[in-house]
């Protein structure tokens, strides 16, 4: 600590901090519009410059660390001047144009001018910047008038984002900020627009539909609804209308959102969100009330049951709050009396549940988000991280400028293999194979952790059966690589003190999905990389909450925090807080559903926001499920492929209109907060649900969704301390036992949830459906950075679509020349389940003989997908399939 | 008729420039030296060239952008066959440069910056080229025009007209 005085006051502070640090912290407000916590220090507004010691020169207090007995004057006659001086320098060449423009009432710059009053005449006869607007991005634009080249753009783009998209260009009195060649699409920019979020004035804005005035909108924090990473942000909201985002400075996400998080947010107050409920007559939808809404479904129900009490199923929702599908397993069980419960983490993360719940005792990240920064390996099996958890892309690419080695492996050399440390371009289907390859690599050099081995884990003698003869050599001739690749990355990750596995679909979406998930197990215990502070085997889950709906229950063999149905002691205390007697039998999933649907053993089917009719494998399959069951309840937001099936349509609300929980893939549990009232007459689903389950004789009273947590909370004990009070504040991670229980930032930390890791022998068996004569193309599939899963959400956004309007697939210059196929151009595409048609996109960055179709798009990829079923969890093989072309039908 | 400059972007040239990459022990600090060798091959800096130094060098994009557009030697425009700068540094702006500068505007129907159709004449300013003593002055290629010569811009012209139509 050092002592020192600032404006006459003596203080300690601790070493190494800065002046400006010390202050802010003292309540003493310092201008600034160069600096932020997170960037570098530019030193260039030199606002923040204070008194020292009464010297002459005054410093910029940024980047001045505190010293001992140092006299520092914040606000003294001198250092006012200096800034009036500073700020008239700013805004001589700045457009006198506040009264209209959209940054007033937030731009620094007009704050700081009135507070350190300014003269509105400039008195200096000031160069100004003329260029033109650059507008090339399709959802902000960049006005260098308004531009004081305080570059936290540049640094938030280049040190956060590690994209590099924006510069300075020209020199002198021309100096301005732009994208490489002007364009944004030539600079790489991937439109996160966290510049647009840093920037002080109003050079960066949003190209915004709305006109507002900031000082008429209020601010709410909330989490995010796309991805599983749960970035905390807060809605700006006008009228009743969100006009705009804006990051929150989190543990979570750092103040970063992506292009969806922070543009995509359209589809709240858009003019096709359901707002009555719908029943279909004579093949066509009527608006209904809710009382005859509920009323048929209850008629219906009763219908069915009397002659057919098992054949109702329910998909409930990961875009759902935690509250929400407690209560629709909740009402699945206690009020129809079966587990046919199931959700899309069937589709997912189904082999994780069951790979690592069986090997580690627990199917979720062991690592948070922050510590992605302090790996110093980072291994990537199957996941296009910068596309599918932007801001967790962003960090791994944050920690490799720090010095982390990155080993990926995909098959296409996605943006983050652009710079990997070893690349391994792997076969669709064969990360078995890899991981086995390794291991044997890692066995044979002695680099395993023995002491982690001997102490921690059990099963290692069996298991190094497995692969003591399965060589490198064996495993590159299945992945299609070098050997000398999977030497290195085995080196590489093995010889690492923090290292950290992630994954994601292109290791859980296969018909050995669960061995992938248990070699990923085996390779993380063989090196001791888990259990660890960021080091650790890391699934990243796909939406905002699967992890929740997962942990709450919407699965078939699980009640809430994954106490088994068949488990007589976890029965019985639902049994006795719920009232009713429950069904002991594991229910059927996902694809089971379906298929019973098709079988006629379904007849009930109740989908809570989900979309099979874009988001599961084969899906005329799927549709001749949802024709053929007697009643289809659909419950969303808008009337989606899948709901156009249903007889009744209920409207729910957005996650802006309602109140609720998500946790995040680090298992994380964070607060949604209503910050409008709900579109026409929709009602946010856990409403729906309670009211629902009381019209069915099962009557709740539920005030708020907290009374709901308060339940969960009794009930399961990995949630046992979480309450609306104790999230409200920053989130809680699981577990998370009792009130005084802190969460838990990383798991199996001296003890693996099950006691001991249990390597499991695992042999490699090649994809269901390979390439042959007749279908002579792989398929792979998956996500791009701009549309989320079925785009119901995000296709509502005229930018998203302009970058992505169509379904393509993506494909090698020499495939396409062996095919006759153009860059652009319009082809059929055929497996033997279906036809789509797609645009062709010609790409050098996957391998000959493979596409890659995004899953995003109606009647798109997977009108081919396999249903080819993991025997351990029921994931389909979404991730490999064979196709072929043809040019007509 | 005048040859028309063609646009240069065959491989042999990338493959003249990573060679000289290649050839260096690191990149790292020698953006500007590579730029300056691709514009000798290239002839200026186009933007595939700017992508691919970036692609080598691993910067972004818009630091070697940055780069191009900060010194005025780099070009992203292909340059005449006869390249005319103006100084318009402190002593030859005192001396009448920014009329040298109108006077070869004028006369060749193009701006400060860019190429002549036929491909003949570009013009550009710079600042201070070290010859203050004979201010104003004006670079051709090679060549120096100073004081009264620099001033006789239709007369310059004219000369590598005929030098050009002569061969």
């Amino acid at each position: 600590m050092v002592k020192l005085t600032i404006n006459g006051r003596q203080i300690e502070a601790k070493e190494k901090t800065t002046v400006l640090e010390v202050t802010k912290e003292l309540g003493i407000n310092i201008p600034t519009l160069c600096h932020d916590d997170r960037l570098s220090k530019e030193t260039s507004c030199r606002l923040c410059v204070v008194e020292v010691n009464g010297g002459e020169k005054l410093l910029t207090s940024c980047n001045l660390e505190v010293a001992e007995g140092m006299a520092i004057e914040t606000h003294s006659d001198k250092v006012i001047e200096a800034r009036k001086h500073n700020l008239s320098l700013l805004w001589g060449p700045h457009p006198n144009e506040c009264v209209v423009c959209e940054k007033s009432g937030e731009c620094k710059l007009e704050e700081y001018n009135y507070e350190y009053d300014i003269d509105v005449e400039p008195i200096f006869d000031a160069h100004k910047r003329n260029q033109p607007k650059n507008e090339s991005n399709h959802f902000f634009e960049i006005d260098p008038r308004k531009c004081i080249l305080c570059g936290k753009c540049i640094r938030m783009c280049d040190e956060q984002m590690q994209v590099g998209a924006l510069g300075y260009v020209n020199r002198g009195n021309e100096t301005f900020v732009t994208f490489a060649n002007e364009d944004f699409d030539e600079a790489n920019c991937v439109s996160c627009g966290n510049c647009v979020s840093v920037c002080p004035t109003g050079a960066l804005m949003p190209k915004s539909k709305s006109k507002y005035r900031n000082w008429n909108t209020t601010r709410t924090k909330t989490t995010c609804p796309y991805c599983g990473v749960g970035c905390q942000m807060e809605l700006v909201v006008t009228n009743g209308e969100v006009v705009r985002v804006e990051p929150v400075v989190d543990a979570v996400n750092n103040g970063l959102l992506c292009v969806k998080g922070k543009f995509a947010f359209n589809f709240i107050n858009h003019p096709n969100r359901l707002k009555t409920p719908l029943i279909k007559r004579n093949g066509v939808f009527e608006e209904a009330t809710w009382d005859e809404a509920y009323s048929l479904i209850k008629d219906k129900v009763d219908l069915i049951k009397k002659d057919y009490p098992n054949s109702f199923a329910g998909l409930s929702s990961a875009r759902c709050t935690n509250e929400e599908n407690y209560l629709f397993q909740k009402m699945m069980r206690a009020v129809f009396g079966t587990n046919n419960v199931d959700h899309c983490a069937r589709l997912c993360h189904a082999s994780t549940v069951a790979g690592l719940g069986s090997t580690l005792g627990s199917g979720a990240m062991t690592n948070s988000i922050s510590e992605v920064l302090d790996h110093d390996v980072i291994f990537i099996a199957g996941s296009n991280t910068t596309s599918t958890h932007p801001v967790i892309g962003s960090f791994m690419k944050q920690a490799q400028a720090r010095g982390a080695k990155v080993i990926v492996a995909e098959p296409r050399e996605i943006e983050l293999a652009e710079n990997a440390d070893v690349f391994i371009q792997i076969q669709p289907g064969s990360n078995v194979a890899l991981f086995k390859g390794m291991m044997h690599y890692i066995y044979k050099n002695d680099l395993q952790d023995e002491e982690f081995i001997r102490l921690r884990t059990e099963g290692f003698e069996e298991f190094i059966k497995s692969i003591e003869d399965f060589t490198t050599e064996e495993a590159a001739q299945i992945c299609g690589c070098k050997k000398e690749d999977i030497e290195k990355a085995a080196e590489i990750y093995a010889k690492g003190k923090r290292a950290g596995i992630y994954y994601s679909m292109g290791v859980t979406q296969h018909s050995q999905g669960t061995n992938g998930v248990k070699s990923v197990a085996n390779l993380a215990m063989l090196c001791g990389h888990v259990g660890k502070e960021s080091s650790g085997i890391n699934p990243l889950r796909g939406q905002n909450n699967v992890q929740g709906a997962c942990d709450l229950g919407a699965l078939p063999n699980n009640f809430t925090g994954y106490q088994k149905v068949f488990d007589d002691l976890a029965r019985a205390k639902f049994e006795s807080a719920w009232g009713v007697k429950l069904d002991s039998q594991v229910g059927l999933t996902v694809p089971k559903i379906i298929d019973g649907m098709v079988n006629d053993e379904i007849k009930f089917l109740y989908i809570m926001g989900e979309n099979p009719m874009i988001s599961d494998p084969d899906i005329n399959h799927v549709k001749h499920g949802l024709e053929s069951v007697d009643f289809l309840v659909v419950q969303d937001i808008f009337l989606t492929e899948t709901a156009e099936f249903a007889d009744v349509v209920l409207p729910a609300s957005s996650y802006a209109e309602k109140t609720g929980t998500f946790t995040n893939t680090e298992r994380k549990i964070q607060l949604v907060n209503k910050v409008i009232e709900p579109t026409g007459n929709s009602k946010p689903d856990w409403i729906i649900l309670k009211e629902l389950m009381t019209e069915l004789g099962y009557p709740q009273a539920y005030s708020s969704p907290s009374d709901i947590m308060d339940e969960i909370a009794s009930l399961t004990p990995i949630y046992g301390g979480v309450n609306y009070d104790r999230v409200s504040k920053s989130g809680l991670q699981w577990p998370c036992f009792d009130e005084s229980h802190p969460g838990t930032k990383y798991l199996h930390k001296d003890k693996f949830s099950r006691g001991k890791g249990l390597f499991t022998p695992v042999e490699y068996i090649s994809p269901m459906e390979v390439a042959d004569d007749e279908y002579p193309i792989t398929l792979t599939t998956g996500r791009t950075l701009y549309h989320y899963h079925t785009a119901t959400m995000t296709n509502k956004t005229e930018g998203i679509n302009k970058i992505v309007p169509e379904n393509f697939f993506e494909i090698s210059k020499e495939t396409a020349k062996k095919y006759n196929l153009i860059n652009g151009a319009k082809t059929y595409v055929s497996s033997r389940r279906g036809t789509t048609i797609a645009v062709v996109k010609v790409v050098d960055t996957i391998k000959d003989d493979v596409i890659f179709m995004p899953f995003h798009f109606a009647n798109g990829a997977n009108v081919l997908t396999n249903t080819a079923l993991d025997q351990f969890c029921d994931i389909p093989e979404l991730k490999v399939c064979a196709v072929k072309f043809d040019d007509k039908l | 008729m005048p040859n028309k400059i063609k646009v240069n972007l065959n491989s042999s040239h990338f493959q003249e420039l990573d060679s000289f990459i290649d050839g260096l022990e690191t990149t790292e600090g020698e953006l500007i030296s590579i730029l300056h060798k691709a514009q000798s091959i290239f002839g200026y800096l186009p933007k595939e060239v700017q992508i691919h130094i970036a692609k080598r060098v691993n910067v972004p994009v818009s630091r070697v952008y940055g780069v191009v557009s900060f010194y005025s030697y780099f070009t992203m425009k292909p340059k005449g066959k006869y390249h005319i700068s103006v100084c318009t540094g402190t002593a030859c702006f005192v001396r009448g440069a920014d009329a040298v500068l109108r006077d070869f505007e004028e006369e060749l129907e193009i701006k400060s910056g860019e190429t002549t159709k036929d491909g003949l004449f570009s013009l550009d300013s710079l600042r201070c080229v070290g010859a203050c003593a004979l201010a104003p002055v004006v670079l051709i290629n090679e060549d120096v025009y100073g004081k009264e010569d620099a001033k006789k811009v239709k007369e310059i012209i004219q000369k590598y007209m005929k030098i050009n139509s002569e061969g």
